[in-house]
């Protein structure tokens, strides 16, 4: 029941805060804060109960679950509202949360139209996440794959900045057309079991072991990596992210890229790999050539960039050509690199758009051209935004570190070749980091009238994000243990690892 | 005692702490103490550690604090643990103890800047990951330790942001430097796919029993470790960073740029020195890439007109030292060299900082001149520490080179070409050193302002204990039997001794008679057009930035120029083109009007009807 509530806290949550705004303008992100709350505290619930029940024997596949929710939806059609929990899927809900704290104290100043309508959106957003960090029924992972879309739509159409349209448009094309393909990979899986067996299921589980003749296997593959390569985004499904990121409200930003990307990459991990191992092990090549190509195609075009939130957006890009590479990979070094990745890259991500979308709101460009030696005027904003910066460049000490040399580690087992390029990156990401603190930060100083510095309410948030990444760093092994029975899970689940040629 | 180890790095993390959250708002009274305070505290327990590790070493010679798990999974189980033993001991001591001098130091030159408390932060964090990297018993927690002294060096060099040169200068450093890192990074991929692990001592007795002398993939591993060497310790191929990195703070460049962070590489060689041993090649590599960069930067310092821009390319080149004796597996020399050029250098380093704050930032060489007598302890101190550097008989410098050249000589078939190339460097390190005694001191006053000495107790003491420790620090006794293996004793013959010993006189005279009888002069050689062009290759550094730049730099700048559109885009654009422009095609034959249905409806019908009877 845990499971169920902690989505519908959202999405009740959601519609408050749309009615709390007739009451009051300041209501709903105080209705979105006390919604977040609970989630947490169901969470939290989740958290402390995760040692115990780490043998859970009742679960339907074994050791991994820490909890499990099934109720019968459509039964005609074997449709049922299931829900499961393992470790991976408990870190990303708690990355989840508390970003969704973060969105809304990021857009506490921000947003000041229709701030119900906005919060409604954000918390429904983030309750479509949940729905599909938790889905074990394809069917229902579909659904929520579309809740969490369409509010994410509105917030960049409505609150984003001055081609929002566009980007709307695009980010929703792109979901959209891919998530279509992915749902007739579902359909198309179902029918094929029920010709095999005689009975519709949708069910995660009882597919997982599903007979499939290559031909068909590759295809129906390729039906959920276009739904999971665009979130992620890989290259070359990647453009329509510096758009949306770019033109998104800064909370918007947070969620895109610090939970939504991590959709896709969680997707792979579930779905695309245990499905379909055999399939998946003949495009391992390709993906992780797509990885490489991520990284190093994301962290170049970061470097070219002007825009300080394309900048940022393109590291993106590069970062998630990690996880790419680390799933592929797929042994159990190379997937806690990808699941550390996510978490790392979500907190740092979700940090710089919050520091772009504050220096956005107090001086009105995003062009690092027209910014420019603003360290002595907002010292607190400087450092932060170096901080993040240092993360997000792999220094050891900060979550991105863990994640992406323990990504590499394990892909050096498989594809030294691979590695050594994607290794690249290492040198590529201080290029455009650095680039970007010197053009924001450093220099001289042009602005002569006063700009406000972080306030307490932004460093309160940016205190818990250091935190997190600070915490990360130098004791990934509170989350590598969260995960690891998941990981083995998997790992044992679908052995594709195997050395490349 | 041996227990309070974590405390050693903990003490300037813990400085760094509470400078970094109190945000510059300490009154300027208070930082030193807590900047200087704690390395000098580190410095203090560092020494008492010291004394009880030598006093009742543990019977394995080493002495292993765990302090926490950091990650675990599937077999790759890197703790947070530090490794004690005599190498990690020396570096702890050097990095300490010369770091509290220099912080001291710091005390008095920095004081006044606006950002005072962000300077002993940076240099708080830089001593923290210093000793982290030499105290960590496993590889990745040496990683960290040495990316976080890169990234101090960063922070530290582009201190003075508003110039955007400086600013150039730190990324420049930061992103060279990373090269290295990176092929150091997949070093610790290939070692732990072969010996399935990265603790330090485990890995080097796997290597031993896993892999014979020569093997591929044992000198695979050396290589790429040595690419993480070269590009920290500023050799060749990657030494382009440092005469740049002297856009930092004095201090820093005595510290990061002159005593510690650019050993690092010294350092990683030397406790990897069995892998160096199981490869040969990669092991000849070292010296030749040592006595190669000992050459180079000797003489392109001969040309260099700015004091501390000499000063770094003396250091490449005193590193090139260490190289060439760790090539040559003179392992205990060249850690030798290393703690002798670290209190030399930082001397020098920091009489030139004194120098440099006397003429209100002044650093060319040529805008110097005849300062013996107007900046006595300066002046004093910097003849001190050029003495150890050019080594000089009774100088610290003397028997620790002089033990490299002799170990060079006895190694090998090509051995004496090793030591030939080391006497030239010694000759060279004279020649360019006299040469800025005599410009800097000596000859005319050129300066334009009025130069005073105002030099602060916490200026001058430090100055005046490293010139101590430059002269005696030659007789320091070096227990690191336990650790590095004895290097051969070769009978070299009185001739080399002698040669080995001389050669750095040679390079005095040849000095005075340029610069200071003027006996022969620059300027008639630089009047013809070979001789300019030597002197201007020379100046630039053998051309490498230039190559460089060339080669890497505007290509990758121009591949981003050309591309920041992001030409993936361009096909989805394209649909978007296409589908507009059919829209706009097909809009028209919507009008509303009658007729132009019925036509249409007729048309169809006809093509219908044909295609079924033409089929």
């Amino acid at each position: 029941m845990t499971l169920f509530w902690l989505i519908t806290v959202l999405f009740v949550g959601g519609l408050l805060a749309w009615l709390a705004e007739r009451w009051q303008a300041a209501a709903p992100r105080w209705v979105a804060l006390a919604a977040l709350a609970l989630a947490a505290g169901l969470a939290i619930l989740l958290l402390s109960g995760a040692d115990a029940m780490t043998a859970w024997p009742a679960s339907p596949a074994g050791g991994a679950w820490l909890s499990e929710l099934e109720w019968p939806w459509i039964p005609r059609f074997g449709i049922s509202f299931h829900l499961a929990l393992d470790g991976i899927s408990l870190l990303l809900i708690a990355l989840t949360v508390f970003l969704g704290f973060m969105a809304v104290a990021c857009s506490w100043t921000e947003i000041t139209q229709r701030s119900g309508f906005f919060h409604f959106n954000l918390l429904w957003t983030l309750a479509g996440v949940l729905g599909v960090f938790l889905a074990m029924d394809l069917f229902l992972f579909f659904f929520f794959w579309e809740v969490m879309l369409i509010p994410m739509y509105f917030l960049i159409s409505i609150w984003g900045h001055e081609k929002r349209a566009y980007a709307a448009m695009k980010f929703f094309l792109f979901t959209q057309i891919s998530g279509l393909l992915m749902l007739l990979s579902i359909l198309a899986l179902a029918f094929i079991h029920r010709q095999s067996t005689g009975v519709y299921t949708f069910d995660y589980f009882t597919l997982l072991g599903s007979r499939l003749d290559p031909g068909t296997a590759d295809w129906l593959m390729l039906g959920f990596l276009a739904a999971f390569l665009v979130k992620l985004p890989s290259v070359p499904f990647h453009t329509w992210l510096p758009d949306a990121h770019t033109q998104a409200p800064t909370g918007g930003s947070v969620i895109l890229a610090g939970i939504l990307l991590k959709t896709g990459a969680y997707g792979l991990i579930r779905f695309v790999v245990p499905l379909f191992p055999d399939a998946a092990h003949r495009f391992t090549p390709v993906a992780m050539t797509l990885g490489v190509l991520s990284i190093l195609y994301g962290a170049k075009l970061a470097f070219a960039q002007s825009d300080l939130k394309r900048l940022i957006a393109y590291s993106s890009v590069s970062h998630m050509g990690f996880v790419l590479l680390g799933v592929f990979a797929w042994n159990a070094l190379a997937l806690q690199g990808a699941v550390m990745t996510m978490l790392a890259h979500g907190v740092s991500s979700a940090a710089l758009f919050m520091v772009a979308g504050a220096l956005q709101e107090r001086l009105h460009t995003r062009e690092m051209g027209r910014l420019g030696g603003l360290w002595p005027k907002i010292p607190r904003i400087a450092v932060v935004a170096l901080f993040f910066f240092i993360a997000t460049l792999g220094m050891p000490g900060l979550g991105n570190f863990i994640g992406e040399f323990l990504v590499l580690l394990g892909a050096f087992k498989v594809s030294v070749a691979m590695t050594s390029l994607a290794a690249l990156g290492l040198i590529a990401a201080p290029i455009y980091a650095l680039i970007a603190i010197q053009r924001t930060f450093y220099g001289s100083a042009r602005a002569t009238r006063p700009i406000a510095d972080f306030g307490v309410r932004e460093m309160a948030m940016m205190a818990f994000m250091i935190a997190a990444m600070v915490w990360m760093g130098i004791y990934p092994q509170s989350m590598l243990e969260v995960a690891s029975p998941a990981v083995e899970k998997l790992n044992r689940t679908a052995a594709v690892g195997a050395m490349l040629p | 005692m041996l227990d309070a180890l974590w405390l050693v790095p903990t003490l300037p993390l813990a400085g760094f702490l509470l400078l970094s959250l109190t945000a510059g708002k300490l009154p300027e009274r208070a930082v030193p103490w807590i900047g200087a305070g704690s390395v000098g505290t580190a410095a203090l327990l560092a020494a008492i550690i010291g004394i009880a590790f030598w006093n009742q070493p543990p019977e394995s010679q080493f002495f292993r604090q765990t302090l926490w798990i950091w990650m675990q999974v599937d077999g790759f189980q890197p703790p947070v643990a530090l490794y004690l033993d005599a190498l990690s001991l020396i570096m702890a001591f050097v990095v300490t103890g010369v770091g509290f001098l220099i912080h001291m130091y710091s005390a008095g030159y920095m004081a006044g800047d606006p950002g005072y408390s962000r300077f002993f932060a940076y240099m708080n964090l830089f001593v923290f990951a210093m000793l982290v990297l030499v105290l960590a018993d496993n590889l990745v927690l040496l990683y960290l330790g040495w990316e976080g002294v890169g990234l101090c060096s960063y922070l530290l060099i582009g201190f003075w942001y508003e110039k955007p040169e400086n600013g150039f200068a730190a990324r420049k450093a930061f992103v060279v430097t990373r090269v290295g890192d990176t092929a150091m990074a997949i070093g610790l991929f290939l070692l732990f796919t072969q010996l399935g692990t990265l603790d330090i001592q485990s890995a080097m007795q796997r290597a031993a029993a896993q892999w014979s002398a020569g093997s591929p993939l044992a000198t695979a591993a050396a290589f790429l470790l040595l690419g993480g060497a070269v590009g920290k310790s500023a050799q060749l191929p990657l030494q382009t960073w440092l005469p740049d990195a002297m856009a930092g703070p004095t201090p820093v460049s005595a510290l990061i740029h002159a005593a510690t962070m650019v050993t690092a590489g010294v350092y990683l060689i030397a406790r990897t020195h069995v892998l160096f041993g199981l490869a040969p090649e990669a092991q000849w590599l070292v010296a030749v890439v040592g006595a190669i960069t000992l050459l180079m930067s000797g003489l392109t310092a001969l040309t260099q007109t700015d004091i501390k821009r000499v000063l770094a390319y003396s250091t490449i080149s005193q590193i090139g030292y260490m190289f060439l004796a760790l090539g040559v597996g003179a392992w205990s020399a060249a850690i030798f060299h290393l703690m002798t050029h670290a209190f030399f250098k930082a001397l020098l380093f920091l009489a030139a900082g004194a120098v440099i704050l006397s003429l209100h930032h002044e650093q060319n060489i040529f805008n110097m001149g005849g300062l013996w007598r107007r900046l006595p302890i300066a002046f004093w101190t910097f003849l001190i520490g050029a003495a150890a550097l050019v080594a000089l008989p009774l100088t610290s410098g003397y028997y620790s080179k002089h033990d490299i050249l002799l170990a060079a000589y006895g190694a090998g078939p090509s051995g004496s070409w090793l030591w030939a190339a080391g006497v030239v460097g010694a000759f060279l390190t004279a020649v360019y050193t006299s040469r800025l005694i005599l410009i800097v001191f000596f000859g005319p006053a050129r300066a334009h302002h009025a130069v005073e000495e105002k030099l602060s107790l916490s200026m001058t003491v430090p100055l005046i204990v490293l010139a101590v420790l430059a002269v005696i620090g030659g007789l320091l006794e070096m227990p690191l039997q336990p650790v590095l293996p004895v290097s051969r004793e070769h009978e070299s013959g009185l001739l080399i001794g002698l040669i080995t010993s001389l050669a750095p006189f040679a390079g005095i005279v040849v000095a005075i008679l340029f610069y200071g009888t003027k006996r022969f002069s620059l300027e008639a050689m630089l009047r013809n057009s070979a001789g300019f062009s030597l002197y201007r290759f020379l100046l630039n550094g053998f051309c490498m930035d230039w190559l460089y730049d060339k080669v890497l730099v505007q290509p990758y700048l121009r591949l981003a120029a050309s591309n920041k559109q992001d030409v993936v885009d361009k096909p989805y654009q394209a649909i978007v083109w296409i589908s507009r422009s059919v829209h706009r095609l097909l809009t028209p034959t919507q009008s509303g009007k009658l007729r132009w249905y019925a036509a249409s409806i007729a048309f169809g019908a006809a093509v219908v009807i044909a295609i079924g009877m033409f089929t």
